[in-house]
């Protein structure tokens, strides 16, 4: 008896569509075990996150609610994904675009409401592209790892927006606590159903749209994804690497940013502190499981999204720690890289003396 | 003044050098681990429930190694073993990492142990100036300082640290010379992982003896960059180390004298000056004579050797 691993000569589209569930699946009853660990029954848990997310109009609302700054993030990475760049700053970028929004919500005295969304609109682009521009800049000038730099910057968005709201921007009504005044109804998105589901969410989906025709339909996204498969090619086709290296964190950056201006404008109202509880993060296994394809991240995104909204409720049931969130996410993307070794390659069983 | 300030720098550095040394036992192997952050937080808080729970601090330590160490089995499975992405794997750990300690550190909050305590090494400590920021530190540093030089021994003048760094450099090499890749590889990251968990721990058992939510703050991320800085050696990740510690404590030091500038903007200090030595230590990289291992972030197949 012996085990044989050879590599598969055609993966079988059921493998490739089964496996990743079956990783879900797995990671669901893994975590099973640590809500037991903790005192809490997994089926009572399961059972409560999924009518809590999908089980009333207000439940579905606000996992839509939840979803919207995550399809952002997630394409902005699954974008950078493309051209084999990691971006893992979305949720530093998020924050800065928050803070560009707010800048404008705040300071500009724009009177007309679409006048002032499109100035928000393109404040958090900018903040949030010129923020992963930074690391895109050193990526492409001097080669610096683009992962560890990326990062970084998040801790230093997260301080600065923290500076802001504990120093100038800080609301003189607002009995010291650590948030800008309140935005006027010029700068708050449309809201809908009289609950905080607001329009930034088929703003995520047009974005989306738009995302799918660029790297699908155009030469820019072409050059993306030729570089992105053989860098190498990309160079003696005469491609601008570098620039490409640059412009495509740069976009990446700044669709992330617009989830800052989308969470200001229409949920929250205000920048404040704790705007994100890690939604940059979780785009990661977004645009992972997604596998570079917009709608995909469309989808992932809703999944993740029923995740942290049964993952709110477990808090208030159970106190469980919202981080727990993380703990399963980080096992959804363990069983996915175990998964994909099924993918590429087969184990075999041989009875029997094997001859060498 | 300055006495003080090196004292608070080679404490706040520790927690720094143990985890830049156990990455660096890693990408030594030719894997990148992104769960250096994970994993000291893991250590952090099996070292407190360890040492909690027996009294012991030595326990509390073993323990820190052994939680890591397990935990940095399943980066190794997924990199070694089934051939995964590296840093998709090292990002699961890194989340892992927080999610879990939050969880199982929840009935921890607020507890407290005798922590680490300074012991004067005679002689030695009476030194001027380095004296008292060195040799009179506790336990746990002195074995930083003995583990630097460990590590470097154990890659230049013994059998298995040429092949930990032969697998990382030329694997295909390596498999040729009868060096099992996949088993050097394997105990390179758990063992190296082992040793950030350590570092974790020194937060929890020395500097401040208690376990807080998220309590690595980023340092494992600058412990990442660092390994760079240090191309990939020890004792140069100890230099890189107590640099940023000299960082936080002149840091510290500020928002104790009350200075005017906000405490945000000096709390950025830390990350910003990490960014500026990467892009230094880039610079320098590129200019030949790289330090990088060559088969860095690459899955090694044997049937792919040409």
């Amino acid at each position: 008896m012996k085990l044989v691993i050879e590599r598969r000569e055609i993966t079988s589209a059921l493998i490739r569509f089964s496996t990743p569930i079956a990783s879900i699946g797995i990671a669901l009853f893994v975590a099973g075990f640590l809500l037991l660990a903790s005192g809490v029954s997994p089926l009572a848990a399961y059972k409560e996150i999924i009518i809590e997310a999908l089980g009333s109009i207000y439940g579905l609302s606000e996992t839509l609610v939840k979803t919207t700054p995550l399809i952002f993030t997630g394409l902005g990475v699954s974008l950078a994904f493309r051209m084999q760049i990691w971006n893992i700053g979305a949720e530093g970028q998020l924050y800065v675009g928050a803070m560009g929004a707010t800048w404008v919500a705040l300071f500009s005295g724009i009177q007309n409401h679409w006048v002032m969304m499109t100035a928000m609109f393109f404040a958090a682009f900018f903040c949030g592209g010129l923020w992963a521009g930074v690391a895109g800049f050193l990526r492409a000038r001097w080669r610096v790892n683009e992962v560890i730099v990326t990062l970084l910057m998040n801790y230093i968005a997260i301080l600065w927006v923290d500076y802001l709201i504990y120093g100038p921007w800080k609301d003189p009504k607002g009995f010291n606590f650590p948030l800008t005044a309140q935005f006027s109804d010029t700068a708050r998105l449309a809201e809908y159903f009289d609950t905080r589901m607001h329009s930034g969410f088929f703003l995520a989906l047009f974005c989306a749209l738009v995302l799918y025709l660029f790297i699908e339909r155009t030469v820019w996204g072409y050059e993306i994804k030729v570089i992105g498969s053989n860098q190498k090619a990309a160079q003696y086709a005469g491609m601008n690497t570098g620039m490409a290296i640059f412009f495509v964190l740069f976009l990446s950056g700044a669709i992330a940013g617009v989830a800052g201006f989308s969470e200001v404008a229409g949920l929250q109202h205000r920048l404040q502190h704790g705007l994100s509880p890690g939604y940059g993060y979780t785009a990661i296994i977004i645009a992972w499981l997604a596998k570079r394809s917009a709608i995909g991240v469309v989808i992932v995104s809703f999944l993740m999204g029923v995740l942290l909204v049964g993952g709110d409720s477990l808090q208030l049931l159970w106190q469980l720690p919202v981080a727990f969130v993380y703990a399963f996410q980080g096992l959804i993307l363990f069983f996915l890289l175990a998964s994909d070794f099924f993918i590429i390659y087969r184990v075999k069983l041989i009875r029997g003396s094997i001859n060498v | 003044m300055f006495e003080i300030l090196l004292d608070a720098t080679v404490r706040a550095g520790t927690p720094i050098l143990f985890a830049t040394l156990g990455a660096i036992i890693n990408e030594r192997a030719g894997i990148i681990n992104l769960g250096i952050e994970g994993l000291m937080l893991i250590g952090a808080l099996a070292g407190f429930s360890g040492t909690y729970w027996s009294g012991s601090l030595l326990v509390g330590v073993l323990a820190a190694f052994c939680a890591s160490f397990i935990a940095g089995s399943i980066h190794a499975l997924i990199t070694v073993q089934l051939r995964g992405n590296q840093i998709v794997s090292g990002l699961a750990m890194t989340m892992f990492g927080v999610g879990i300690t939050a969880l199982f550190g929840k009935g921890m909050v607020g507890l407290t142990i005798d922590g680490f305590k300074r012991v004067a090494i005679p002689g030695l400590s009476q030194l001027p100036i380095i004296g008292k920021a060195f040799f009179n530190q506790d336990m746990l540093i002195y074995f930083s300082f003995v583990l630097v030089f460990l590590i470097w021994f154990f890659f230049y003048h013994t059998l298995w640290g040429l092949g930990v760094r032969s697998v990382g450099e030329n694997p295909a090499a390596a498999d040729t010379c009868g060096f099992s890749v996949s088993r050097y590889r394997f105990f390179a990251v758990t063992i190296g992982s082992g040793f950030v968990g350590i570092g974790g721990a020194y937060l929890s058992l020395a500097s401040t003896p208690m376990w807080i939510e998220n309590m690595s703050a980023g340092r494992g991320w600058i412990a990442v960059a660092l390994v760079i800085f240090a191309g990939w050696s020890s004792p140069r990740a100890m230099l890189g180390a107590y640099l940023f510690g000299g960082i936080t404590a002149m840091q510290l030091r500020f928002q104790a004298m009350g200075t005017t500038i906000s405490a945000h903007i000096l709390q950025m200090l830390p990350y910003f000056f990490t960014i500026l030595v990467l892009v230094i230590s880039t610079q320098r990289l590129q200019k030949g004579a790289s330090q990088q291992p060559e088969g860095l972030g690459l899955p090694y197949d044997r049937e792919d050797r040409k």
